[in-house]
């Protein structure tokens, strides 16, 4: 087989596990816009938040270890036991939960009716709040994360051998993937697949899906809004606590973490913010538009590194023909 | 029959001079909906033409082919003997058209004086150089237009509340806002879309009273939409009757009162 | 009592048109000009020209900028960094003589600039980029235009980053200011007096706010305001659009490469694009028109006051009082400046603008409550 297709072929295939990640970040954008009409800018923060707590929680950290050094004079720093990750997990979706409580509660309860650019704004100052706070209870030195079922039974690391080696024999090139993007693809469709079940099929998801049409109505009705509100914050801490693992076991936890909302922004300008099919689409898209843009045009004619912007061109560029984006209906302006 | 060009006084000894607008065979369609079904009518210069219909009936949507917003797929526009080429709504402005909206229009984060002083923004022409030296040519034009919007204050009685943001004001001073504002355009035609909604009776005689004295003073010519059949045919000349996007009737306010079909769109006909 | 405007009246349009209509705030405004020109210089040191006064000058004309197009025309924009990178880079073309190349070959060398030119070349230039990069709003609104403008941010610094022309092909991918003097007085280099750079910046300041409250007292400000109120029926009285929203760009990238090209020659002298002027800086000078207040100059200056004066006032507290590592510190300063814009958001989305107002209600009634 040629070469420089089978390259293409291979940046492809990278392109779709890492446009997955993308889909799986910008769900959780979707899910809290569709249900309240904020744009959570600090879905990325909460993502990084979610897998500092489950490290921390595994490896026994005492919260705000420094700041309780720093003001008494102490040096405690671990409480010196290993909790198993599935408890760990457990604990931390416990501790999403009781923040998406608090931020409802002592944030966008006070800014319901405000226009959703103010909105956004309080979510930017939110995404710097939760990163200090992030940062003051765990440290904000790089942590190494891994979800391990049992001693030695961990998330898998490295390329796929199996996969190498059958397309060796079968084509002659042996695509190179990463296992953890296998897994984190297989986990991101579950995820999707759960989410549009739990929309669809339950109570709840009635209730969620009669709130990001029209709340008045909803209320009406007998619909609890805080409720609601709470519980998609929640999800969307669920969503953010599983992107947090996949990128924490793939590249460690740390700040840069964080910045996986910036790549989720574009993938929902393209996608449009309320259509979950449209972050999904639009992930992958995005994801194999900068991988394959990246190695047929950034690398060897612009200097490379071009995945830092090629995403938001794409998405500007789209919009400025398309401004309702992929999925949206035309707009007609009323006066 | 009048002739496109002819003058006539009215009873009450106004002037009603030649046609100024015309719509010819006007069709709008949003995708598969008709909103309007090939509508001609004209305006004349200084009279009070208003268009009536049940809801739904179009008339907005006519307002807002007059007025540029929404672009009709077949017709003419004429406006001052000639026909309107395809524009934008502030080309359209700047042509002399003002409107009114049904949903008040107002810059909420100003205040009323800067809602009016935005109705004088198709007179003001000084480039941003000179606007950010403000001293010499971009004060002189404020100030001229300035003096221009105070009359306009003061005709519409809203002087007291000046200075107050239009978000604090209650509906029918907003109401009137609006009006001032269209009217410190200095328009040749100004639209009102249901200046009288929402108000209760004594509003609605301050507003028709404003909208006579507005067309008796500067001799504005005005097309109004209205559902206050009394108002309606007190205020107007003449009345076009619109209905599921087609135009049913067309005259004085008499002719129009007994026009079967007029009478069977509003009050409903057997079908038997 | 303190502070009233009775039988202060205008008689003309153009006294009521005065951007301090009362006496008591013209006269306050006219000493505080004094001591800002006729005081500070005589008395100003190292330390607090470069970590309050510069950064406070500086910042204020971005915030200024970035102000009229969030605040007054309501186009939310997350590029000012890259905005202000655009101003840093064409300010050192500028001044160490844009070079022309064609197929390989240097056409010809531009003569060097002095410096005061080479900071309002940088403004120019920055305000091309804004134009451009502005385009999309007519059709793209709201916060996808908010996103949208972070394609010019991350765009701009790999840029910057990736052809070395912006950086005449020094080996460090760093911008260094050479040094540059205004009538024998250094204003760039390592040998500068505070009080030099100081009054520089303080002329580009006081020129811009100037600039800008007379632009937003009159026509432009108000088809700005209409379009930020409501677009569509700002379209149907008379303004266009894409001019206005061009406008504001324009303007406003101006101001902001104005700063952008201050805070590289004068202030930081050496800058690395992604670390000057990455996200974060963008976020930093939004932080301070919602801190001071959304449509006001006042509330641009007070918003970049505060914020430069912040981390100051933690260190000195945290580190240097309660002898705290940094890091912590740092930490806090996250979470003081996240907790503050939302709490800034719910209870006065007017920012400290609207507080002031609120404080100056209330003198000119004191000592009555009403």
């Amino acid at each position: 087989m040629n070469e420089q297709l089978a390259f293409t072929i291979e940046v492809f295939l990278n392109g779709l596990m890492a446009g997955v990640l993308y889909a799986l970040v910008a769900l959780g954008f979707v899910l809290i816009y569709k249900a309240s009409g904020i744009f959570n800018y600090a879905q990325g923060v909460m993502a990084l938040f979610a897998a500092m707590t489950l490290v921390g929680i595994q490896n026994g950290q005492v919260p705000f270890a420094h700041l309780i050094n720093a003001i008494f004079g102490t040096d405690v720093h671990k409480f010196g036991w290993h909790v198993h990750s599935f408890a760990a997990i457990l604990l931390t979706v416990i501790v999403m939960i009781a923040l998406a409580w608090m931020v409802q509660q002592f944030v966008f309860k006070h800014l319901v009716g405000q226009e959703p650019i103010i909105l956004f704004m309080a979510t930017i100052g939110l995404a710097y709040f939760l990163e200090g706070v992030a940062d003051l209870m765990w440290g904000s030195e790089l942590k190494a994360l891994n979800v391990c079922a049992s001693e030695g039974n961990c998330l898998p690391q490295g390329m796929n051998v199996w996969l190498e080696g059958t397309t060796y024999e079968a084509l002659g090139y042996g695509f190179f993937i990463d296992n953890l993007d296998i897994v984190a693809s297989i986990v991101a469709a579950v995820l999707v697949a759960g989410l549009v079940i739990f929309a669809q099929y339950t109570k709840q998801g009635r209730a969620m899906r009669a709130v990001a049409d029209d709340h008045q109505a909803a209320l009406s009705v007998g619909v609890s809004l805080n409720f609601i509100w709470v519980l998609v914050w929640s999800l969307a801490g669920f969503v953010a606590l599983v992107a947090g693992i996949m990128w924490g076991a793939k590249s460690g936890v740390q700040f840069s973490l964080s910045l996986i909302a910036l790549k989720a922004l574009p993938v929902l300008m393209l996608g449009g913010f309320t259509s979950i099919p449209g972050a999904i689409i639009g992930g992958l898209i995005i994801g194999v538009g900068e991988k394959l843009f990246e190695f047929l045009i950034g690398a060897p004619f612009l200097g490379g590194a071009t995945e830092n912007w090629f995403a938001y061109m794409l998405a500007l560029v789209f919009l400025v023909f398309r401004p309702q984006g992929l999925f949206g209906e035309k707009i007609i302006e009323r006066v | 029959m009048l002739d496109q060009t002819d003058s006539y006084q009215t009873a009450d000894g106004r002037t009603i001079g030649p046609v100024v607008m015309e719509m010819k065979n006007i069709t709008l369609r949003f995708g598969g909906v008709e909103a309007i079904k090939d509508i001609s009518f004209d305006i004349r210069e200084g009279e009070i033409r208003a268009i009536i219909g049940p809801n739904g009936a179009g008339k907005s949507s006519m307002l807002n082919v007059i007025s540029g917003f929404y672009v009709p797929q077949e017709g003419e526009v004429w406006y001052k003997g000639s026909r309107r080429p395809a524009m934008k709504p502030f080309q359209v402005a700047r042509q002399g058209i003002a409107r009114t909206f049904q949903n008040i229009a107002l810059f909420e984060g100003m205040t009323v004086l800067d809602n009016v002083m935005t109705g004088r923004l198709t007179h003001m022409e000084t480039g941003l150089f000179a606007q950010s030296l403000w001293k010499g040519k971009a004060e002189a034009e404020e100030i001229a237009n300035r003096e221009v919007a105070e009359k306009i204050i003061d005709f519409l009685e809203i002087q007291a509340i000046r200075k107050t943001p239009v978000a604090r004001l209650p509906y029918g001073l907003k109401k009137r806002v609006e009006l001032a504002r269209a009217l410190a355009a200095e328009p040749t035609i100004l639209l009102l879309d249901e200046p009288m909604a929402g108000m209760n009776v004594e509003e609605k005689e301050d507003m028709s009273r404003f909208i006579l004295d507005v067309n008796d003073e500067f001799g504005t010519t005005i097309a109004l939409i209205e559902h206050d059949m009394g108002v309606v045919m007190d205020l107007s000349d003449r009345v076009v009757v619109m209905d599921y996007g087609k135009k049913i009737g067309d005259g004085t306010p008499d002719e129009v009162r007994n026009n079967q079909e007029v009478i069977d769109a509003y009050l409903g006909v057997a079908h038997d | 009592m303190f502070y009233r405007e009775a039988g202060d009246f205008s008689t003309t349009y153009a006294q009521d048109n005065q951007t301090f209509p009362i006496k008591f705030d013209r006269y306050r405004y006219y000493v505080v000009l004094f001591i800002a020109i006729f005081v500070i210089p005589f008395i100003i040191n190292d330390y607090w020209a470069n970590s309050f006064l510069l950064p406070f000058l500086i910042y204020a004309i971005a915030a200024i900028g970035l102000n009229i197009l969030v605040g007054y025309c309501g186009q939310v924009s997350l590029g000012t960094g890259g905005f202000m990178a655009v101003g840093a880079y064409a300010c050192y073309k500028f001044m160490t003589g844009v070079d022309i190349w064609w197929g390989g070959e240097l056409l010809f060398r531009l003569p060097q600039f002095n410096i005061f030119f080479s900071v309002i070349m940088g403004g120019v230039m920055t305000a091309l980029v804004g134009v451009l990069f502005g385009l999309p709003s007519l059709r793209i609104k709201g916060f996808y235009l908010a996103v949208a403008t972070l394609a010019a941010q991350f765009f701009l610094v790999w840029l910057f980053n990736r052809v070395s022309w912006f950086y005449n092909y020094s080996a460090s991918g760093q911008i260094n200011a050479p040094e540059r003097d205004l009538a024998g007085i250094l204003i760039t280099g390592p040998q500068t007096e505070p009080w030099a750079t100081y009054l520089f910046c303080l002329f580009f300041t006081i020129v811009c706010a100037v600039i800008a409250r007379n632009m937003t007292r009159g026509a432009s400000g108000r088809k700005w305001m209409a379009i930020r109120d409501m677009d569509i029926a700002a379209e149907i009285i008379g303004v266009n659009p894409l001019r206005a929203k061009l406008t504001a760009f324009a303007v406003s990238s101006f101001f902001i490469g104005i700063s952008g090209a201050l805070f590289f020659s004068v202030y930081l002298g050496a800058v690395e694009v992604g670390e000057a002027f990455g996200i974060q800086k963008s976020f930093l000078v939004l932080f301070m028109i919602i801190i001071g207040g959304l449509g006001s100059i006042f509330g641009s200056f007070a918003g970049a006051a505060f914020l430069v004066l912040l981390p100051v006032v933690l260190k000195i507290v945290g580190v240097d009082m309660l002898g705290w590592p940094t890091d912590i510190v740092a930490h806090f300063q996250l979470v003081i400046v996240g907790g503050l814009i939302v709490m800034f958001l719910i209870l006065e989305p007017h920012g400290l603008a609207q507080l002031w107002r609120v404080a100056k209600e209330k003198l000119r009634l004191w000592p009555f409550p009403h």
